[in-house]
């Protein structure tokens, strides 16, 4: 068995996570967690919906940002991925979509303040990162034989229309509506820096203590999720979009001298703004690396690697719960409702959740994040069970998860993980702004004291970080012949 | 106007010489037919001859080289794209214009597949789909004719009407066809190949089928 490159490597992997382990802060500190909980599920089984007005305003406020921030992100990355062959242009989109929405969102913050503009952007500019990278690879996938049958002196836009879009346009269209389910996710959480989307309203509820509330705009958001194919229509898109800008609120307007203000002072490094020259630079960057950037990488990595491994367990053990090889109607229904609920939770909310109940740890961005990312691997794992046809006398039960299933699935298991690897390790950075103490809570903590300077050279660090963990995971699915499709 | 002399085409795959070096001189009006084993380099051929000619030539590729989503029509107007503007194309592509409807209605009724006209290429049989090619061939109107086994998904009575087409439509063709009696019947002049070298170049008139099958 361990002759096998792929089994090696997830016991590797699993090693690393075990020592990581040791290292790693997970603990249950609240006085009475288990009560919180209860409360909690409480809230969920008797959501209250008509608290306030606020909840309804919230949910149109995060289909609005969402519809926006996809759409301008769309355009701008389909235009990029026209040029996606210079290496500048995939610099760049890999740059900016290694930061996540939230880093977007709070240097936006900085200079336009609780503009539309700062959650807009937020989503726009990574998405962008993203779409460029994955509408390139649809393009370059086409069926190149038409192009070549065309006649000679057919203009550039012409052949790009009638022999590159219709090949893909299906495609292109089926990833777009997907990354819109994404967009929402991201719009929600969005409020958790203060921006009028469901996050806000999550926070203030879980603040008060209103668990019904809080539950109320949980299964409203599922609910939103879960209907997308029914109001998601390709006739009402254009209203959508067209619709959208105006629903986005007031905010406050931009003061543009604080704009100014941001880029010529406050993210130039203090030793140079207050005149020290390069000289000053080396002890400032010092104790930026030494107090700061180092605990948040260790941290971060830690916890990317632990989570890494919890995802795939959750994953193995969730896939038989849509599975057609086991269980009735009812049992693999009642396990799409939970798969759905777990991968439609955004794992920043889901983190914000176990933290109130259990107290700042590690545990409850693990487990957050090996519940989001085990669900969406477990869901994609399971339908592909579906098409596995088994000879009529294979064995049941645990015989036939682990002789049957497990072996054939076990590749495009270990693509996914790999793929979500620089996800995880992007969401473990954020998940910092909760106070543990990964990347995002120097960056935060950097914002908090007004040092933006040391928040921008962390953001980057966090960047780097992420292009690098990508990178790697590449290298491994090519080292091990692993091929996968896009998720988000 | 004039004919092509093609001289010194070659080509190799993978450091292999696989064509040539051949020169073909092809006069003005002559229907030629080449002919030969499987392998043997035409579609090679056709596609070097392509090359050079460029321009002024229809081509119908083996494969084809249709856009599956494409609907029929689509596919046919694209052998006019460089005809037109960029403005023009991309409102057909949303909403074909009348004229250019009624001209592929008439070119397709005189192919048997009317009723097919906005279906998308990928739901259409082999058959159909070749002559969706031979169609968008002869929507370009170009005096000369590249084309390479355009008929080998129609049936008999359906390829020699798509033959006879072929012949009046385009003053010069160039076909490859593996059929040796389509072939007498439809061409002029018969070049056969034989490991991408020309083994045997007659006027049809002095040739029986069992001349050529010695190619075989």
């Amino acid at each position: 068995m361990f002759s096998s490159p792929t089994v090696r490597t997830s016991f590797i992997f699993l090693a690393i996570a075990l020592v990581g382990l040791l290292f790693a802060d997970i603990a249950i500190t609240a006085s009475n967690p288990w009560r919180d909980l209860g409360n909690f599920f409480l809230g969920i089984v008797t959501p209250n919906f008509f608290s306030s007005e606020g909840l309804m305003t919230a949910l149109l406020r995060t289909v609005a940002f969402a519809f926006v921030g996809v759409a301008l992100g769309g355009v701008a990355g389909f235009l990029l991925a026209l040029a996606y062959r210079s290496l500048p242009v995939r610099m760049f989109c890999a740059f900016v979509r290694a930061i996540h929405e939230l880093f977007w969102a709070l240097i936006f913050l900085q200079f336009f303040g609780f503009h539309p503009l700062t959650g807009v952007l937020a989503i726009a500019i990574p998405y962008a990162g993203i779409f460029a990278k994955v509408y390139s690879e649809i393009l370059e996938e086409a069926d190149p034989e038409p192009g070549r049958a065309l006649p000679p002196g057919t203009g550039i836009i012409s052949a790009f229309l009638y022999t590159r879009i219709p090949d893909c346009w299906v495609k292109m269209r089926t990833y777009t509506a997907y990354r819109l389910e994404c967009g929402l996710r991201s719009s929600a959480i969005l409020g958790f820096v203060g921006l009028p989307t469901l996050g806000f309203y999550l926070e203030a509820s879980f603040s008060q203590g209103l668990y019904s509330d809080a539950g109320a705009m949980l299964i409203l958001f599922y609910v939103l999720i879960a209907t997308m194919p029914l109001w998601v229509r390709p006739k009402l898109l254009p209203v959508y979009i067209l619709g959208a800008p105006f629903f986005l609120g007031e905010g406050l307007p931009i003061v543009w001298g604080n704009v100014q203000r941001f880029f010529t002072e406050d993210i130039v490094p203090a030793p140079l703004r207050n005149g020290e020259g390069l000289a000053g630079l080396a002890p400032w960057l010092n104790d930026l690396m030494i107090n700061e950037a180092m605990p948040g990488i260790w941290n971060t990595i830690v916890l990317t690697q632990i989570a890494l491994v919890a995802t795939g367990i959750i994953s193995l053990l969730a896939f038989p719960l849509i599975s057609n090889h086991f269980g009735g109607p009812i049992r693999r229904n009642a396990g799409h409702v939970a798969l759905v609920i777990a991968r439609s939770t955004p794992e920043y909310i889901l983190a914000y959740i176990l933290l109130q109940l259990w107290g700042p740890s590690m545990l409850p961005a693990v487990v957050a994040l090996a519940l989001h990312n085990g669900g969406i691997i477990g869901h994609l794992i399971g339908r592909q069970t579906n098409t596995i046809k088994l000879r009529p006398d294979a064995p049941n039960g645990i015989n036939r998860y682990g002789w049957e299933l497990v072996p054939r699935v076990y590749r495009s298991f270990l693509a996914f993980l790999f793929y979500r690897w620089e996800i995880i390790m992007r969401e473990t950075a954020i998940l910092g702004i909760l106070g543990i103490y990964t990347l995002g809570f120097y960056v935060d903590s950097a914002i908090q004291n007004i040092r933006f300077d040391r928040a921008m050279v962390l953001i980057l660090i966090t960047a780097l970080l992420n292009i690098g963990v990508d990178t790697l995971g590449r290298y491994i699915r090519r080292k091990l012949a692993l091929k996968t499709m896009p998720t988000c | 106007m004039s004919g092509f002399a093609f001289s010194g085409l070659t080509a190799s795959f993978s450091g292999k010489r696989v064509i040539g070096p051949l020169s073909l001189q092809v006069n003005p009006g002559e229907k030629i037919a080449l002919v030969g084993k499987s392998g043997a380099g035409k579609s090679t051929l056709i596609r070097l001859m392509h090359e050079r000619v460029n321009r002024e030539s229809s081509l119908i590729p083996q494969e084809l080289g249709l856009v599956s989503a494409l609907s029929v029509f689509h596919n046919v107007y694209m052998g006019q794209l460089d005809k037109h503007s960029t403005w023009y194309n991309t409102i057909t592509l949303a909403r074909p214009f009348a004229k250019d409807r009624a001209e592929v209605t008439t070119l397709l009724q005189s192919l048997g597949m009317t009723e097919k006209f906005w279906t998308p290429t990928a739901s259409l049989s082999g058959g159909q789909r070749q002559r969706v090619a031979i169609a968008r061939a002869l929507y370009r109107k170009a005096s000369i004719l590249l084309a390479d086994e355009p008929v080998s998904a129609l049936d008999g009575p359906m390829a020699n009407t798509v033959m006879t087409l072929l012949r009046d439509r385009f003053s010069t063709s160039i076909i490859a066809l593996h059929d040796v009696d389509l072939a007498l019947d439809y061409c002029t002049r018969i070049v056969g190949i034989q490991d991408g070298q020309i083994a045997l170049d007659e006027p049809s008139a002095n040739l029986v089928a069992s001349d050529i099958m010695s190619l075989y």
